[in-house]
């Protein structure tokens, strides 16, 4: 991925840009309407997006989504409440829908009580983040996909444009992250379940990187093939190729392991870490990494975000993610975390296993391109499950022999990047999450492969 | 933002007059949400959210092309924007598409949530009160770490205005009413963490505020609190091979894995493959395959009252209706909207649903619902010698082609010589969908069928989540493959 221009420019609340223009004014005009001591704070989200759905290298659906939502919160003292609206991108629509907003959430504050865990940034740090590339007509990046699918069977989702966040507040901070990308998720399939999955993303669209990304599906399909085999349930060495190892992170992620909140309710997967000292692997080094992210480096109640959260060193636990809510609660401060607490940014430090030569630390055993629908068998013991999906191989002397049809595995965290954890490559890639609930996403990971001498697989 | 957009003639006449009348297809679907989240947890309340959502999307299928376009400007130059977007959507995929085939239906009618209690009956105060009051009841020992009670409104008006160069008008207009009660509590004891939960997932429905008495949202906090603390002591789940009776609410997920996204018309032509997967039903399967035992019934029912998904159109326009997807365990129809029945040539239903007004719609379940049978739940318990009975689903997880399959329940009970002996924690099984059915041994009758409805299934490039519904006895099935967690 090439980066197009950045800017972070501390102080200045923004560069004449239409999306952040009209923010910075609806925010402008709306505390001008604040009662007595009232405090608002503003969220913007919102893309101009085009999406073009392909099935068998043809087109499913096609079109455009152009949306910006605006969330606020009506702080009277440690009283609150919020709400959202849908902007039309009309001013005097979008006044009308957020004084409707306000005047609905002041009388909804005489419901409720002081908030003990409120908290929100009162000392206004503005930034700026704004990164553009040269991306394709939509119709000139239909003909690149579809040439490119020719003779093949191309399934998957184009989606490029702009996307954008903003952050703002009554005591006069501003912060704006935009980035305009492209992003192609898709697999060249061969036959049933049997497909190499790729992705192709970045700020600047490039034919030569595109073709390479296609060269490189192709052998993989090639590879495909041979007669798949079906292996017994039992245990194998594996290596975890970075996509495979990014589902197991996730679910991590998603389900607290690296999140206070979840820690402090004993909710967190990794319990045994917290509770009895157990380790992972001293080559586990893991950190929420925001500055080699793509996400915002600000979060909903105006904190900013330190480049680096150490959340794993040397197999032990660091530090957690806080929410502005969860230091209340708690009694730390803050680092900046989302609501959620899980990382956007999500690295773990390369090792020592060269990538170009995995096959060869591999010797015998399986190559897992892609895990897929992780989740957990016993959550507190941090066992999970998962299935294998896409290119899995085995590999005999570190040559492939024949795709694996799909195996279920079921084994806990402390194996896998425990104990059984041989090493980790030396190189990690930078995986750009293609997800579009609700909106683009902006998180993503930087993640090296994983040798493990072990997995169990139980189906 | 209190009187409803859908009821505005002016928005209508602006909309209906942007649609264009030289394509072969033209729709404007609007959309406009307005939801209340309230939420206590341990005992403090939490930030109340209230979201309004307005916006209109635009598709056109014109000269083998289809174009759509999003757009939340409702004014004549944001229209037809948005209709030169799909425009050239149409122009640019002309020629290039899996599908010429458009929707066809330009029907004309309206669906409206059915309402016993308006929500507004119970007022913000007796909300957030009963909501405080749920928590106390949740927070009874130290060793509960954390527990919260919550309650989601939802109203989702819609309007789908159709037309074509041959002069067809629809006009469709659906009133939802959606209602989410939902209450968790968590218990602790060293490395012992259990969680037991009610609503979320299962117990939520269309209607007013009697949907909380439809469920028993004011009877559950104490029974769920007392079960957290039972599982910190109750035994790991045996491993091994024996019966296992799946309560509704743990077969809401077994339909949904295993029936409702197999038998999804989009996944098996492959839309799907990309992200959600395959499937390893093929088209030749239908009206032959014994896809379960002879006790398997299901349909696919949006006319079921208060269901979380029943609807009188999908979001092409086509009339809802209930049919048969399996009869006696032979598996007769697919769940596919009016194109994917046109690309497959198979029977289907009108099941092609939008997340919202910034979404186009793909093939979803409705309500997915496996039919009573004639066995007592307590005739199905006592027929047990050796086996589990699950409840609640807290893990899923399945192959790309929905077959193997593995589930977690967050409750179990033990089932030995007929009785049940007590809870066991950390149950899971795994199986084959396409063998599993064939191993229904049991379904128990109406007095233990529960509709039910799921908020969150995702699927779609791009994205989507929708709600679900399913209804379901409970279910015995035999000789499964049972574990418990480490111990």
């Amino acid at each position: 991925m090439s980066a197009g221009t950045t800017s972070v420019v501390p102080g200045d609340p923004g560069s004449g840009n239409q999306d952040q223009t009209y923010f910075d004014e609806l925010v402008t005009a709306a505390t001008a309407t604040l009662v007595g001591d009232e405090v608002l704070l503003a969220n913007i989200s919102g893309e101009r997006t085009d999406f073009i759905r392909l099935n068998n290298s043809e087109v499913r659906q096609a079109g455009s989504v152009d949306q910006r939502t605006l969330a606020v919160d009506l702080v009277e003292g440690q009283r609150h409440t919020s709400g959202s609206v849908r902007l039309s991108g009309d001013r005097s629509v979008d006044d009308a829908r957020l004084a409707t907003l306000l005047s609905q959430l002041r009388d909804q504050r005489a419901f409720v009580a002081d908030d003990p865990f409120l908290l929100y940034n009162t000392e206004p740090v503005s930034t700026e983040r704004i990164e553009r590339g040269s991306i394709p007509e939509p119709d000139a990046a239909l003909a690149e996909i579809r040439s490119a699918g020719k003779g093949r069977d191309l399934v998957g989702i184009y989606a490029s444009g702009a996307t954008f966040q903003g952050f703002a507040n009554s005591l006069g901070q501003r912060n704006w992250f935009e980035s305009s990308t492209f992003n192609l998720d898709w697999c060249f399939y061969l036959r049933a379940d049997k497909a190499a999955k790729n992705l192709y993303a970045g700020f600047d669209w490039d034919d030569d990187a595109f073709a390479a990304k296609v060269d490189w599906s192709a052998r993989q399909v090639t590879a495909l093939e041979r007669e798949p085999i079906s292996l017994s349930p039992g245990d194998y060495r594996t290596y975890l190729a970075p996509r495979a190892l990014e589902e197991l992170m996730q679910l991590l992620s998603y389900s607290g392991a690296f999140g206070i909140r979840a820690h402090e309710t004993k909710q967190t997967p990794l319990l045994k870490m917290l509770v009895e000292g157990t380790t992972l692997s001293p080559l586990v080094n893991i950190s929420e990494d925001t500055a080699h992210g793509v996400a915002p480096n600000f979060q909903s109640a105006g904190f900013l975000r330190p480049d680096e959260v150490p959340l794993i060193v040397g197999g032990a636990y660091a530090e957690t993610l806080v929410s502005p809510r969860s230091a209340q609660e708690f009694g730390v401060p803050t680092n900046g975390a989302i609501g959620h607490e899980y990382p956007q940014s999500l690295a773990i430090k390369p090792g020592t296993v060269p990538s170009d030569s995995v096959g060869e630390a591999l010797g015998s055993g399986l190559f897992v391109g892609n895990l897929w629908y992780t989740n957990f068998s016993d959550q507190a013991a941090c066992r999970t499950t998962g299935m294998t999906r896409f290119a899995t191989f085995w590999m005999d002397d570190g040559e492939i022999v024949a795709p694996v049809n799909v195996l279920r595995f079921d084994d806990t965290a402390y194996h896998l990047l425990g104990e059984h954890l041989e090493g980790l490559t030396d190189t990690a890639e930078v995986l750009l999450d293609a997800s579009s609930y609700e909106r683009r996403s902006t998180d993503s990971a930087r993640l090296p492969g994983a040798l493990v001498g072990a997995m169990r697989f139980v189906l | 933002m209190t009187d409803l957009l859908i009821e505005s003639t002016a928005l209508e006449d602006r909309l209906r007059s942007v649609l264009p009348s030289d394509v072969d297809y033209a729709s404007v679907r609007l959309v406009d949400e307005r939801s209340e989240h309230l939420r206590v947890r341990r005992n403090q309340l939490e930030p109340m959210f209230t979201e309004f959502d307005t916006g209109v999307m635009i598709t056109i299928w014109n000269a083998g092309g289809l174009g759509y376009a999003a757009t939340t400007d409702l004014s004549e130059p944001g229209l037809a924007a948005a209709v030169d977007r799909a425009r050239y959507w149409a122009g640019v995929t002309a020629g290039a598409m899996v599908t010429t085939a458009a929707p066809v239906s330009h029907a004309v009618g309206t669906y409206v949530s059915p309402v016993e209690v308006t929500w507004d009956t119970l007022p913000l105060n007796d909300r957030l009160e009963l909501l405080q009051q749920q928590s106390r009841l949740l927070g009874i020992d130290d060793r509960i770490v954390n527990w919260g009670a919550s309650l989601v409104r939802r109203d989702v008006d819609q309007l789908l205005l159709t037309g074509s160069r041959n002069g067809d008008a629809g006009r469709i207009e659906q009133r939802f009413r959606f209602v989410y009660p939902s209450l968790n509590a968590t218990a602790n004891e060293g490395t012992n963490t259990q969680t037991r939960t009610f609503g979320g997932e299962a117990f939520c429905g269309q209607g007013g505020a009697e949907v909380l008495g439809r469920y028993g949202f004011g009877d559950a906090a104490t029974r769920i609190a007392e079960q957290s603390l039972e599982l910190l002591t109750a035994p790991n789940c045996p491993t091994g091979v024996m019966d296992v009776l799946l309560a509704p609410d743990q077969m809401i997920l077994q339909i949904h894995e295993s029936i409702g996204h197999p038998l999804e018309l989009d996944r098996i032509l492959g839309d799907e493959r990309n992200y959600a997967g395959t499937s390893f039903v093929t088209p030749d399967m239908f009206g032959t395959y014994q896809y379960g035992s002879e006790l398997l019934n299901v349909t696919f029912d949006p006319t079921v009252p208060g269901q979380l998904a029943s609807y009188g159109f999908d979001d092409d326009g086509t009339p809802a209706e209930r049919q048969h997807l399996i009869e006696n365990g032979i598996l007769v129809r697919g769940l596919g909207g009016a194109v994917s029945q046109e690309r497959s040539g198979l029977p289907g239903v009108a099941n092609s649903r939008a997340q919202n007004w910034n979404r186009p719609p793909i093939d979803r379940m409705a309500n997915l619902n496996v039919e009573p049978g004639e066995s007592t739940a307590d005739e199905l318990i006592a027929s047990i010698e050796d086996g589990v009975y699950l409840h609640t689903n807290n893990s899923w997880s399945i192959d790309d082609s929905r077959n193997k399959f593995q589930f977690g329940c967050e409750y179990g009970q033990r089932i030995e010589n007929g009785e049940i002996v007590g809870a066991v924690r950390n149950p899971g099984y795994r199986g084959i969908s396409s063998t599993f059915w064939r191993s229904l041994t049991g379904v128990a009758d109406r007095d233990s069928f529960t509709v039910m409805g799921t908020p969150n299934c995702g699927k779609g490039e791009l994205n989507q989540v929708i709600g679900t519904g399913h209804a379901s006895p409970a279910c015995r099935f035999s000789n499964i493959e049972v574990f418990g967690g480490e111990q």
